[in-house]
């Protein structure tokens, strides 16, 4: 029993000096950091590339409608023909040219009104021209109606509604987005470290069959506990190499903010987290802080320490129980490419859990089949997780289902385990043929 | 005399098919005992059992007087037939770990490796990967490790495979060597040549079956036929073959026109050496006068050939 330690250590040793694992450990970060770079370098980019539009307005109309803005500008051609106008805004390289026709009224104008451009034209800058005209058109209608502009401009003043929950807690737009990114990083966090991490002992169970060094081991200790030792060395190596992402991940980005000089607001504007401040002109300071108190509270009030907890629970159980099937799979195969068949049917719940958690319990995370998944240990640690930034209890998951949740999955724990082992011990000292499905059904038949 | 294993009707099945069936052995304490036959036969079976790789369905096994159980792991050092290292791990560290994973701790380890390394002369691979080394050099390191826990009992499977003979010969002294110390030793293999060489007992595995086991002198004299072979020096060979093709059952005969000597091999019936020696000595100069003994080869393939014949 002594002998888990020695065998614990030994893994992780391999690991941590294997050098394609020190290399993407120290380059990983580097990776990321420079890539959320480039995407905020590119955004900004994209935010200053002005599209010029040149308008002719022969009508008596629209003389407000077209006013330079933050994306767009507008140049007003004055006194020539329309084929002019034409070939100036090509020669000019402007994105486009507006026309508006001398017409008696305002309808006419509009339905005789042109947008010429060089290619087809955005679906942006479209919407924004359409959205002018509608509104010029509204505005006149309801005039001929009998309204002032006064009372059209205070007819227009947005409206956003008060949002609370039944106990009577003041509630924000955009706090299920924020849950949401919580859970799904939770979520895919475990998905990913299963994935490289089972696959690095399932790797290295393979390594020990190769190299034929199996049964020199296993004539010392049990073969349960090398398995065991395995999964768990190679488990601290991955916890290492993710500590280290974090810290350095978290420095660098720091530095290249401040050497960069980027705003990092600029990297969540337009992510539809926080519509109530990106829409903000219109929205009066006192608001603003108001709101921004508001997220932080929320963020502040989710249950930041059970869902840490867990996390840790589901982590560990999830990882144990998939990590077993890779040794599993190691110890039954010669080589890593007799592998793919026995993979796909260990990755397939995982993206169906991940797949579930996007489209199901993001938009419903009481619902049937979020509960189902969160139940089903083999998409539980990922569904479940998913679910936790909603709370615990009342609005959130029900006590008995957190609880039945730990339970089944600790159930499938022994259970896969157990199949594991089974597997394991007979597989590493099979040579030669791929096994088959059926094959491996006899193994667990085998008496040890 | 104590035996240091000693297996009662071992039985081991895998799903339909049966590797061992009522096997029993008795292996003498400080011996070298060879586990013999042909491919398949499920000594490698055995020997895990042995091992605690595996264990018996039914059937007893007792280490040194006692029931065999994990205690006895740490006694028992194996070097199996199917052996490799970890290849990107460095020679010391690796024997270090493979050492205290016997139970030694890693001071006693150090120091044993040491003197190991030193009367192997292998001292300077301390640092080098496994996969910079040659086969055989990998296969030393991997003998030191098997016994460098200093078990009672080692268990050999096919340990010169894979090593020159200059270095075949090395080990086989080791071995010799470990022998005289005390330790018994199981020696697991095909090639008969060395079985003759060291081995002081036998035991014949076939088809999952134990046919034969002893002491190799006895089982050769148990399987000895009475053939003689007899050198004749004569100036009338052709009435002497004549005479004793009439007197004996002589199996063949030849003539070696360059020493002068008739060569004769004769099966005579049990114990009646003398009557042919007195028969000789009147007609001619014997000049030899051999017994042919059994190798362990011939009783290997007569036994199993015996074996299927019956069966059939």
């Amino acid at each position: 029993m002594n002998k888990l330690p020695l065998i614990i250590k030994r893994e992780y040793i391999a690991k941590v000096r294997n050098k394609s694992f020190v290399v993407m450990t120290f380059l990983s970060p580097f990776l990321m950091v420079g890539m959320i770079l480039l995407i905020a370098y590119l955004t900004q980019l994209n935010d200053n590339d002005k599209k010029v539009i040149g308008v002719l307005n022969d009508s008596s109309y629209f003389s407000n409608e077209f006013v330079t803005s933050e994306a767009t500008s507008y140049i007003n051609f004055k006194d020539i023909s329309l084929a002019a106008a034409k070939d100036s805004t090509l020669s000019l390289g402007f994105y486009g040219l507006i026309y508006l026709p001398d017409e008696p009224n305002l309808e006419q104008v509009a339905q005789r009104a042109f947008f010429y451009s060089k290619d087809a034209p955005s679906a942006t800058i479209l919407d924004k021209l359409e959205n002018s005209i509608t509104g010029r058109l509204r505005q006149e209608r309801l005039r001929e109606m009998g309204l002032s502009p006064k009372e059209y401009a205070e007819m227009d003043r947005r409206y956003n509604i008060n949002i609370e929950t039944f106990d009577g807690n003041q509630n924000i737009k955009g706090i299920n987005e924020i849950k949401a990114i919580i859970g799904g990083a939770f979520g895919y966090l475990i998905m990913m470290f299963i994935i490289i991490y089972g696959g690095f002992v399932m790797r290295s169970v393979i390594e020990e069959k190769t190299s034929r060094i199996i049964e020199v081991i296993i004539s010392s200790v049990k073969p349960f506990h090398l398995m065991m030792g395995k999964i768990i060395g190679t488990s601290l190596a991955g916890i290492t190499q993710f500590a280290i992402w974090i810290v350095s991940g978290a420095m660098l980005l720091f530095i290249g903010l401040a050497i960069f000089d980027i705003d990092p607001a600029s990297l969540t504007k337009g992510s539809g987290m926080t519509p109530g401040v990106a829409n903000g002109a219109n929205v009066d300071v006192d608001a603003l802080t108001q709101n921004i108190q508001l997220y932080a509270q929320e963020i502040f009030d989710l249950p930041i320490f059970a869902m840490l907890f867990f996390f840790i629970v589901y982590f560990v159980l999830g990882y144990l129980i998939y990590s077993s099937i890779y040794a599993a799979i190691g110890a039954a195969v010669d080589n890593e490419t007799d592998t793919q068949q026995f993979i796909f049917p260990v990755i397939l719940p995982l993206m169906l859990a991940i797949y579930v958690g996007f489209f199901s319990v993001f938009s419903n995370p009481n619902g049937p089949i979020a509960v189902a998944f969160s139940l089903f240990p083999l998409t539980s640690p990922i569904v479940m997780l998913m679910r936790l930034p909603w709370g615990i209890g009342e609005g959130g998951v029900p006590v008995w289902q957190l609880i039945t949740s730990i339970l089944i999955l600790i159930g499938t724990f022994i259970g896969i385990v157990w199949v594991a082992a089974k597997i394991y011990r007979v597989g590493i000292l099979m040579y030669g043929k791929k096994p088959s499905y059926k094959e491996l059904y006899k193994w667990l038949k085998y008496s040890s | 005399m104590s035996h240091i294993l000693v297996a009662k009707d071992v039985t081991k099945q895998f799903g339909s098919h049966t590797a061992l069936k009522n096997v029993s052995l008795e292996i003498p304490k400080n011996s070298i005992y060879g586990l013999l036959g042909p491919n398949g036969a499920g000594k490698t079976t055995l020997i895990r059992i042995i091992n605690q790789i595996t264990y018996p369905d039914q059937g007893s096994v007792y280490f040194d007087g006692e029931l065999l159980k994990s205690e006895h792991i740490a006694q028992i050092g194996y070097l199996p037939e199917e052996r490799g290292l970890y290849k990107s791990m460095k020679v010391g560290e690796q024997a270090l770990y493979l050492a205290q994973l016997k139970g030694l701790s890693k001071d006693e380890a150090k120091k044993r490796l040491k003197y190991w390394f030193e009367r192997l002369e292998i001292g300077d691979w301390w640092n080098k990967k496994i996969q910079e080394l040659s086969k055989g050099m990998a296969q030393k390191i991997q003998f030191v490790v098997t016994v460098l826990h200093e078990p009672k009992l080692l268990i050999f499977d096919e340990p010169f495979s894979g090593f020159d003979p200059i270095n075949a010969n090395i080990i086989k002294e080791q071995i010799l060597s470990l022998k005289e110390k005390g330790t018994s030793i199981i020696f697991s293999t095909h090639r008969m040549e060395s079985v003759e060489e060291l081995c002081e007992y036998i035991a014949l595995i076939h088809k999952s079956e134990k046919i034969l086991d002893g002491r190799l002198s006895d089982i050769k004299k148990a399987y000895k036929n009475n053939i003689f072979k007899i050198g004749l020096e004569t100036d009338n060979q052709e009435e002497l073959v004549r005479e004793m093709q009439d007197k004996f059952d002589v199996l063949a005969q030849e003539y070696n026109s360059i020493e002068k000597q008739l060569n004769i091999t004769v099966q005579l019936p049990s114990n009646q050496s003398s009557e042919i020696l007195s028969f000789l000595g009147s007609r001619a100069n014997v000049n030899g006068f051999v017994e042919t003994i059994p190798s362990a080869n011939d009783i290997f393939i007569k036994t199993i050939q015996n074996k299927n014949l019956d069966n059939e």
